[in-house]
């Protein structure tokens, strides 16, 4: 009995460790607690858990991602804390491991994830006049997935042990020879029930855009953020895949001892390198097109004029969405390809800039001449455009195979790849998140501290991240949990340090913002407060559950519907009020969900009795939902009429 | 989705109905992927069977070619039972679904015989990686050949009770675009894993 209870300890347990499960037991009760006592169990299952509304599907994600930005960046601070000085003691080897495993794994997967799928999910369906997504029942169970993996990840370091081959997790690294705690399991199934829900989340995502578009909306007349979710969603559907088969061969070989990334018998470690990496680069793609559609509609609403180069602003995405399958070797140019395979990757990898080139060329020629309104949205995008263009910059010179092998793994790469990931995803989604906060919220956030914010971000980031190139041009290795002071890199360390903390501060500003503006700003914002163009923005604030009273027909208007219509009287809403079919609620994906997390746990400690149990059960729910006979239901079309009054009171579009 | 357009198959009938074929379509483009994964892996790991028995130690033509021809077999009795469905016959319809579950039940049967066979002459899953990818491979088109029978039983039972309905037909359909999917995986594994490997 002992023994089975001592499998789920953790492997290198630590003070902090310990502070941590206190924190999250305490958490959690004081959760469960607050919940009880206002009684809110009822409104949680109906409203939240069981929703098929794409906008409050959103809102889950959203709350996901901030949290999820909150424990990678307490992990970063921790990694940062740790190099401030040469041989420091604060984390130890093992520790630090761990930390930058979870911290890679926390910001791509479940903070940067969620929070494009949370744009995919709030603003897709607005952007193509459509009243929610194709499948709303399944865009539910693809974000229970999502959250699932994520729960299970995240339980690791207090139950069984933190992965800690880095987020690559290559083999023989990730092997049981060499990761002997579940950490590892952790990673791999984690991500696999995660993936599941992404991949769910693609499919939904390319039917409902290519099918659901208002009359008149051809694809070139969509808005470029529906663009950019269109190619990001095709590409999760081409890549997610390659890294199930890639995490199931890693679970084989862990769970099964198959012989796929084994040292002997034949296996291939750089298999893995491969198979991750094939999935792994176009994954930063997926991330960074939805930051760039959120860029274009912030530039060009804030300089009050048509995007510029429409046409060339989708064929570059096209052309980066192809080119990103074609790259993947460059994250390995060390590891003994030969010259030539590397000289064609090295090309392929430069290539991609040119894309990228064009769509920073077009957001400066929006902005030339222009009316620009520099507000904290547009302050963000401000900021983007230099910073993301050093990035990339420095993504060319890694990119040049021969040099590569001077400053491969080294803090240059790392200073790097956050250079592109920051300024372009994280500012992206925070430019986003203000923009479109008072059509979800119904209120604006202070722009004092929103400029400020801006501001004191990018002040830490430039000062944790630049001193990064030089110590990584010098030689300071990566993934290194201490150096000696011999080597000079002090300094610039504890800069980085320093940098680290004011990000922090900018993140604790964002929340004050928050708090600020929820209990100081006016309410009678209308449902267009920036004056925008996109016809998320011709509905009422907030948004009725049925999206549009009447579908809006765009047949004479261009990408900028809204814009069309306020500016040139294009009607938009034309023929009248009908009954409307919404789908009903369900708790069985949420059950589903469940029997998916208890199978990965079960899987992680090799408990295969239980495992099957829960196969079982989501065979189950497979099985019950086919048979169910769900029509869905119908708001009357009285109904819909009576809110419509509610809102026309109040003012708004019509 | 109160729509209803006359003018095309009742698959096809319902804006919901369109809607859910071609997410199934984008989903088989997913497993298009995933399948193409699993072969550019056995690809690369042939070759490496370490201190287990080659491909051309190990495969036997008979059941290969007993089940090639059980499931070309079954994708065409899917089809039959597609245009019995468009048809309106609700008894040929059922009747030729029948068959094809029987036929990939009788497929499943000679997998299955096939794998205690590799197990036999010592070419087990963790003998090498070659066998690791083979097994990994062609068990995961036996697994969706198994999740199938379990489906197309489910779906029979609905049209049995529910008759062919614009609900049924739309999943009828769709449980027909996977099938032929698995014999199209199967054709590259009779091709690409057996026939080169025996040669």
């Amino acid at each position: 009995m002992s023994e089975f209870f001592a499998q789920f300890a953790v492997p290198h347990p630590s003070t902090l460790i310990y502070i941590a499960m206190a924190s999250i037991v305490l958490g959690s009760i004081a959760l469960v607690a607050v919940v009880t006592y206002f009684k809110l169990w009822g409104y949680l299952w109906r409203e939240w858990i069981t929703t098929v509304d794409h906008k409050k599907i959103g809102i889950m994600y959203l709350i996901v991602a901030l949290v999820m930005l909150f424990r990678g960046g307490v992990d970063a601070v921790m990694m940062r804390l740790q190099l401030a000085v040469p041989e420091n003691s604060f984390l130890d080897a093992q520790h630090y491991n761990e930390v930058f495993t979870t911290h890679g794994v926390v910001m791509i997967l479940f903070m940067a994830m969620p929070f494009i799928t949370f744009f995919f999910n709030y603003l897709v369906p607005l952007q193509i006049g459509a009243r929610d997504v194709a499948f709303p029942r399944l865009n539910n169970l693809a974000f229970w997935l999502f959250f699932m993996g994520m729960g299970l990840f995240n339980i690791s370091f207090i139950i069984g042990g933190s992965p800690d081959s880095g987020w690559t997790s290559y083999f023989p690294l990730a092997g049981n020879e060499f990761s002997t705690s579940v950490g590892t399991n952790y990673y791999m199934l984690s991500l696999q029930i995660a993936g599941l829900g992404t991949l769910l989340t693609g499919i939904n995502f390319i039917t409902t855009i290519f099918k659901m578009r208002a009359p008149g909306m051809t694809l070139f007349k969509m808005p470029m953020f529906t663009w950019s979710a269109l190619i990001a969603n095709l590409i999760i559907v081409f890549a997610f895949p390659v890294l199930t088969v890639a995490l199931a061969m890693g679970t084989m070989d862990r769970l099964f001892d198959t012989k796929f990334f084994a040292i002997g018998d034949g296996g291939m470690d750089m298999l893995w390198a491969n198979l991750f990496w094939v999935w792994g680069h176009p994954e930063v793609y997926i991330l960074i097109l939805p930051a760039f559609g959120i860029f274009s509609e912030v530039i060009s609403t804030f300089s009050r004029r048509n995007l510029y180069g429409y046409n060339s602003m989708v064929w570059s995405m096209i052309v980066i969405s192809v080119f990103s399958f074609a790259v993947w070797t460059h994250h390995f140019f060390t590891m003994g390809q030969g010259a030539f395979t590397n000289s064609i990757f090295s090309i392929t990898t430069m290539a991609i800039a040119i894309p990228t080139g064009v769509k920073i060329f077009n957001w400066l020629f929006t902005m030339y001449k222009g009316k620009i309104e520099m507000t904290t949205p547009m302050l963000y995008a401000m900021h983007f455009i230099p910073l993301f263009t050093l990035g990339g910059v420095t993504g060319v010179m890694l990119a040049m195979s021969a040099a590569d092998y001077q400053y491969h793994n080294t803090m240059f790469l790392v200073a790097h790849f956050h250079n592109v990931i920051i300024p372009g995803v994280v500012y992206a989604m925070l430019a986003g998140l203000t923009f479109y906060w008072p059509k979800m919220f119904g209120f604006m956030l202070n722009e004092r501290i929103g400029k400020a914010t801006v501001w004191v971000m990018s002040t830490g980031f430039v000062l944790a991240f630049i001193p990064m190139y030089i110590t990584g041009l010098d030689g300071q290795a990566r993934r290194m949990y201490t150096y000696s002071e011999s080597t000079g890199f002090s300094m610039l360390n504890m800069l980085s340090f320093v940098g680290a903390g004011i990000m922090s501060v900018s993140f604790l500003m964002l929340v004050w913002n928050i708090w600020y503006s929820f209990k100081n700003s006016p309410r009678d914002i209308g449902s267009d407060p920036w004056d925008a163009r996109g016809l998320e923005w011709a509905t009422h604030t907030p948004i009725p559950h049925y999206n549009f009273a009447i579908t809006p027909d765009v047949t004479d208007s261009t990408s900028e519907a809204f814009w069309d219509s306020k500016k040139n009287g294009t009607k938009l809403f034309k023929g009248e009020i009908k009954d409307i079919h919404m789908p009903n609620n369900s708790g069985q994906t949420f059950i589903l969900s469940v029997f998916f997390f208890i199978g990965g746990f079960a899987l992680v400690f090799s408990m295969f009795t239980l495992a099957i149990i829960s196969l079982i059960g989501i065979l189950a729910c497979m099985g019950y939902r086919s048979m169910e006979d769900d029509h869905g239901y119908h708001i009357h079309k009285h109904e819909v009429e009576e809110t419509e009054k509610s809102y026309d009171k109040k003012g708004g579009a019509k | 989705m109160g729509k209803v357009n006359n003018n095309v198959p009742l698959e096809y009938s319902t804006e919901e109905n369109s809607l859910k074929i071609f997410g199934f379509w984008t989903f088989l483009g997913a497993e298009i992927m995933l399948f193409g994964t699993l072969f550019a892996s056995y690809f690369t790991l042939v070759d490496r069977t370490g201190n287990g028995p080659t491909a051309a130690e190990i495969f036997e033509i008979t059941p290969v070619l007993a089940e090639t021809f059980i499931l070309l077999t079954s994708s065409f009795t899917i089809g039959l039972a597609i245009h019995a469905m468009r048809l309106g016959s609700k008894k040929a319809t059922l009747t030729f679904m029948g068959i094809t579950l029987l036929l990939g039940a009788a497929f499943l049967g000679v997998e299955i015989y096939e794998f205690v066979h590799y197990a036999h002459v010592g070419a087990g899953i963790t003998v090498s990686a070659f066998t690791s990818i083979l097994l990994t491979t062609l068990g995961t088109h036996g697994l969706h050949v198994t999740f199938g029978l379990f489906w197309g039983i489910f779906l029979m039972i609905q049209i049995a009770k529910r008759g062919l309905t614009s609900v049924t037909a739309g999943k009828a359909f769709v449980f027909s675009l996977y099938w032929h999917f698995l014999d199209v995986v199967w054709i590259f594994i009779f091709s690409f894993i057996y026939l080169k490997g025996m040669m």
